[in-house]
């Protein structure tokens, strides 16, 4: 614990990534490192391409120039001699499961319980058997808060539980990162505190995270680092300290105006 | 406090005031008119000699008919599950990216739903004239497997060819449908674990869409089991077939047809009782 920490390799690098829509430029040429270990949170306006830059680092989105890297790994291609060939479907599944994803809305899949949401993934894409995933799966709901939830559906539980059921999902993979779109946008404010503060646990553990938020307070209490998106751009980083208290550019500013 | 102001200005207190309710005499009148005409009909039925009611309960149990009603309830399960199968699949190759399999999907829906079933029934049960063999082996090379036509297609063949076929077109339909009502976050929600295609369409989409393909896959059902009568064209002995079969030898046409519609009421109520109660389920759960 009180070792000095190794010089490490960044847990994402983003190098020039584009990504367009129907001849659309939404993400122009992005360049991002998420040290690992570390929490970054992205900010900006809305249809500044947040979500669009998440969903090309697991690939569900392919994208059209730059690079990425996902420890220490290309997402989505194999370069050959200056050339990037787009690898087969299974391959891109192997990569995406070690990358878990919190979607706004949650996503949970209505049709199984709670406890069947988290077990999906770890049975079917890593084959483990279920004794043991469903041990895992129950210490991970108890983990989130939801120990007695585990035989609900999706639709007798509120949108926080639910959020917190989708986080425990995303971990029962053992993701060496961890992508969350605006967790709590679609929440009753009320609701709110309950999943920053499973992140914010989760966020002290030593996961690496992403996180697309509106919460500053959350930004500037656990984040590390701090973008300010606009326009498909990197428009500010820095120190969540310095950048919401301090921020250099005017586009910043005028944004960080209208949100406080 | 509203109870306070409602004591003092003098109104009673609430939940008290009596209501009339609004009248419709006309309604009233309605029934009664309805019920006399349903009795003077009931009436006639039960009393015309012409309607034969007793060859009727002589051969509501009869061997021969019960025979016809199982092989009717055979066609329809067996023609339902082709439509099933072979469906879901054209779905999937409908919505298919690739453009060879969802072009196949749609010519073979747009074919078979074109053509009355009928027609196509009574095509199959001709397939003898159009290739007298059929022979299973590489083209200009060895033949495994050799046949007569006719030996292959019988009624039974031909009319689960018939039924089923132009099903499929249908269910395939109604289950692009159910695909398409699973909103895309599921899709992207399972790729984000990991998941591959085959365990998403099976695992996440397909349960889904179940749940928007049942009810009017019941619907399917009940038509198909009606569907069925349409055999008889190719002399399959169903329970139509079976008692045309019985009348052409003893001239009791009315009597053997009301023996056979009973018989599809019956089995139609059970199924949409069935049906009604699946859904109840279903909403239930959801
Ligand atoms: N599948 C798509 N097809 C076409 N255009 C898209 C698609 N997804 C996103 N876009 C466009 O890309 C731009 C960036 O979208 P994105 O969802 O990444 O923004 P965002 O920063 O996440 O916004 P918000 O805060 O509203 O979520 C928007 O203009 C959007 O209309
Ligand atoms: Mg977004």
């Amino acid at each position: 614990m009180s070792e000095p920490p190794a010089p490490r390799a960044p847990m994402v690098r983003i190098q020039g990534l584009v990504k367009r829509f129907g001849g659309r430029d939404v993400l122009r040429g992005i360049d991002l490192e998420v040290e690992t270990g570390s929490v970054m949170c992205i900010i900006g306006p809305s249809g500044s391409g947040k979500s669009t830059l998440l969903s090309c680092i697991n690939h569900l989105e392919p994208y059209d120039g730059g690079k990425i890297w996902v420890g220490g790994e290309l997402v989505g291609y194999r370069e050959h001699r200056d050339r990037l060939y787009e690898l087969p479907e299974h391959r891109i599944a192997r990569m995406r499961a070690r990358i878990g994803m919190v979607f706004q809305h949650f996503n949970l899949f209505p049709h199984m319980t709670a406890l069947q949401n988290v077990m999906e993934a770890p049975i079917r894409v890593k084959r483990l058997p279920v004794d043991r995933v469903r041990r895992e799966a129950l210490r991970l709901l108890d983990q989130v808060g939801l120990a007695g939830k585990a035989g609900q559906f999706p639709a007798q539980l509120s949108g926080g539980e639910q959020q917190r059921v989708a986080i425990a999902r995303g971990l029962a993979m053992e993701p060496q990162l961890m992508l969350f779109d605006e967790p709590t946008s679609a929440l009753d404010p009320e609701l709110v505190g309950d999943v920053l503060a499973v992140m914010k646990d989760l966020a002290r553990s030593g996961m690496t995270m992403v996180v697309v938020t509106h919460e500053l307070a959350f930004a500037r209490e656990v984040g590390d680092a701090l973008t300010f998106m606009d326009g498909g751009l990197v428009v500010e980083r820095g120190a969540p300290r310095a950048v919401l208290s301090a921020p250099a550019e005017k586009r910043t500013q005028e944004f960080l105006s209208r949100v406080l | 406090m509203a109870r306070g102001v409602g004591s003092m200005t003098g109104l009673p207190p609430p939940g008290t005031q009596p209501i009339v309710r609004l009248r419709h005499p006309w309604t009233w009148a309605a029934c009664v008119i309805t019920g006399l005409i349903a009795a003077l009909v009931l009436y006639s039925v039960a009393t015309n000699p012409a309607f034969e009611w007793g060859v009727v309960a002589q051969y509501m149990l009869d061997g021969q008919i019960l025979a016809g009603l199982a092989r009717t309830a055979e066609l329809t399960v067996a023609a339902m599950l082709i439509g099933l199968l072979l469906g879901t699949l054209l779905a999937v190759m409908r919505l298919s990216r690739n453009i060879l399999l969802s072009v196949m999907s749609w010519l073979y829906i747009w074919a078979f739903r074109s053509v009355p079933v009928l027609v196509q029934l009574i095509f199959w049960y001709n397939f003898g004239a159009l290739y007298p063999h059929i022979v299973l082996g590489i083209p200009f090379g060895p033949v495994f497997y050799s046949a007569n036509t006719n030996a292959v297609i019988t009624p039974l063949t031909a009319a689960l060819a018939g039924l089923g076929l132009a099903q499929a077109a249908y269910t395939a339909e109604v289950i692009r449908a159910g695909i398409l009502s699973v909103p895309p976050g599921q899709t992207r929600a399972a790729k984000a674990l990991g998941m591959g295609p085959t365990t998403i369409f099976f695992r996440i989409v397909f349960p889904q869409a179940m749940r928007v393909v049942i009810p009017p896959i019941g619907n399917e059902v009940i038509s198909m089991v009606k569907n069925t009568s349409l055999v008889s064209v190719i002399a399959l002995a169903e329970l139509l077939y079976t008692a045309q079969l019985i009348y052409s030898r003893t001239y009791q046409t009315i009597p053997l047809l009301i023996v056979a519609s009973l018989w599809y009421l019956i089995v139609v109520s059970v199924l949409s009782a069935g049906q009604h109660f699946l859904e109840h389920r279903y909403r239930h759960r959801a």
